[in-house]
């Protein structure tokens, strides 16, 4: 508004010249704003103010630890330090408890998991695209996904015995949900004007759920599966806690037993190690299965 | 008809094909005849008898408010919905440009061009309808990276590949700026040129019509309420002295008073 009303005014003066004040007043008004270059966020050093930020509570936790461990303020039989939670990590793999227990135990996991994978894909994708199937399918599907998995243990333990089988049921049980309902959700909340466009352009309706709506259904299927992996290891503490003669749980149970604290610690920190691991193997699948998210 | 030649020369290219006084040509293929159409959601009468001939070739400009039918009509003519009543006589050689563009973001251009052709085959065409729609090189991008008119000019060649002797296109400018717009129109009209369909084009854009189509119908309340056909060859339309009268005429059948913007 200054602008416009400084001329005017230069004129009722009867200034001579009046375009130049009126071309200064412009000026004037047109402000230089500083500018920032063009930064990209690419790879940031793992000691940017923003790592150290997120660093900072685990490592004052970890110091505390130590500190009331060392300084003999916790009993080192409750709690031992983390020097001696080590020690006892390291005892494992040199006596090759670690290396018999881990492949066994990921090998119940992964079993479990794929069966449960297979399961609640196949009913998410069925549900998701058949009305019928939904019809006859979902209600069960909800009902028994209220049940808590862990109640289901002591009639699986009557009806499997306690070995391996029980094992591999209760992890597929609980992998199976997380999946389901994702697959479920994902294939239907498919755009459905994407279905449309695929039906303009002469794909029968074969060929619609198998370019459209499945890949389409993907990202939402990978959360899915994601959440699975994640219990697949909760399933597998649980049913490794029942009588195992080998893995993990047959580590933690001789530990308890024994009453040695830094052998539980290592054990569950192993677990701890297992589901940053599933994190991994997510990004990496969903990079190359998903590289259009870019 | 008076020209005033100041309008720039628009890139439709020369000559314009050779048609009668309402811009049809009397041999060419009849791709759409439809007799008294209807259709009703529910209780709500939306197309309440349509009659509607167009020939390959001819460009066709459907104007209507919002909720008038115009897409009803459309889905109605790729067969996404049914007619209650009327006879339809509809290409089967058609394909459609949506006012979003609906290319799978999971596949990359190339493969959402050939999207249900013969990609052996289709591949040569797409390629170069690619280039002519001015994305030379993006075969391999994803539909994330592009902008709402690249987007568009991808749909635009989607549909194209086809060789379509009915092109549909549901108000596809209406999401983009007025600078994409206006490179969009020229490319249309390229396009029509070179691959002659007859294109039944929806708009809510009275200038826009009246730049790109030799007839123009106005849908109102389900019916046809008026039919204006332009003759003034589109490279003088800008400039064109007719022009204003023809969009007072058009924006008073939609209701609204070009002079003071209220309605009747």
């Amino acid at each position: 508004m200054t602008t416009l009303a400084s001329p005017r005014s230069a004129l009722a003066a009867g200034v001579p010249g009046t375009t130049a004040p009126a071309a200064s007043a412009t000026a004037a008004s047109v402000e230089t704003l500083s500018t920032s270059p063009l930064t990209r966020v690419k790879s940031v050093p793992w000691f940017s103010p923003r790592n150290l930020v997120r660093a900072a509570l685990p490592l004052t936790l970890l110091a505390a630890w130590w500190f009331v461990s060392a300084t003999g303020i916790v009993s080192p039989v409750v709690f031992p330090s983390p020097a001696l939670v080590l020690e006892a990590l390291i005892d494992m793999v040199r006596r090759g408890e670690l290396q018999d227990a881990l492949p066994i135990s990921l090998g119940r996991a992964a079993l479990g998991l794929a069966f449960g994978l297979a399961i609640g894909i196949f009913f998410g994708v069925l549900n998701g695209l058949f009305r019928a199937a939904e019809e006859i399918f979902d209600s069960s599907f909800q009902i028994i996904r209220q049940i808590p998995f862990i109640a289901t243990v002591p009639l699986f333990i009557i009806w499997f015995g306690i070995a391996e089988n029980m094992k591999i049921i209760i992890i597929a049980l609980a992998c199976v949900f997380p999946v389901y309902l994702n697959t479920y959700a994902g294939v239907r909340h498919v755009d459905s004007k994407l279905v449309e466009a695929g039906k303009v352009f002469g794909l029968s309706p074969i060929k619609r759920i198998t370019t459209i709506v499945l890949p389409g259904a993907l990202p939402q299927v990978l959360v899915g599966v994601r959440y699975s992996m994640g219990v697949s290891l909760l399933a597998l503490v649980l049913a490794e806690s029942v009588n195992a003669h080998s893995g993990l749980g047959y580590i933690i149970a001789i530990a308890q037993g024994a009453i040695r604290v830094d052998i539980i610690t290592a054990a569950i920190i192993i677990y701890a190690l297992l589901g940053v691991g599933v994190d991994v193997v997510m990004r990496i699948l969903e990079r190359r299965l998903l590289p259009w998210k870019g | 008809m008076t020209i005033i030649s100041e309008a720039p020369v628009s890139a439709t290219g020369s000559g314009e094909p050779a048609t009668d006084a309402l811009g049809r040509r009397p041999d060419a293929e009849t791709v759409v005849d439809i007799t008294g159409v209807t259709k009703s959601f529910g209780d709500r009468p939306v197309l309440d008898g349509i009659d509607l001939k167009i020939s390959r070739g001819e460009f066709v400009a459907i104007l209507g408010a919002s909720g008038s039918g115009k897409t009803t009509l459309l889905r109605i003519l790729a067969s996404l919905d049914h007619a209650n009543g009327g006879s339809l006589h509809v290409a089967s050689q058609r394909s459609v440009v949506f006012q979003d563009a609906r290319l799978l973001p999971f596949e990359r251009v190339l493969p959402n061009i050939l999207l249900g052709t013969d990609a052996r085959k289709a591949r040569a065409t797409a390629s170069a309808l690619l280039e002519e729609v001015g994305l030379r090189g993006y075969e391999k991008r994803w539909p994330k990276t592009l902008s709402g008119g690249e987007a568009q000019r991808v749909a635009l060649a989607r549909a194209l590949v086809r060789e379509p002797h009915l092109l549909l296109l549901d108000e596809p400018f209406a999401a983009l700026d007025a600078l994409t717009r206006i490179k969009m129109h020229v490319l249309v009209l390229q396009l029509w040129h070179r691959y002659d369909p007859a294109v039944f084009f929806i708009t809510h854009d009275v200038d826009e019509a009246i730049l790109l189509a030799d007839r123009i119908l106005v849908l109102s309340d389900g019916r046809f309420s008026r039919e204006i056909s332009i003759t003034t060859p589109r490279d003088q339309r800008r400039g064109w002295a007719g022009f204003n009268k023809v969009r007072r005429q058009l924006l008073a059948e939609l209701g609204v008073d070009s002079e003071t913007g209220g309605e009747h």
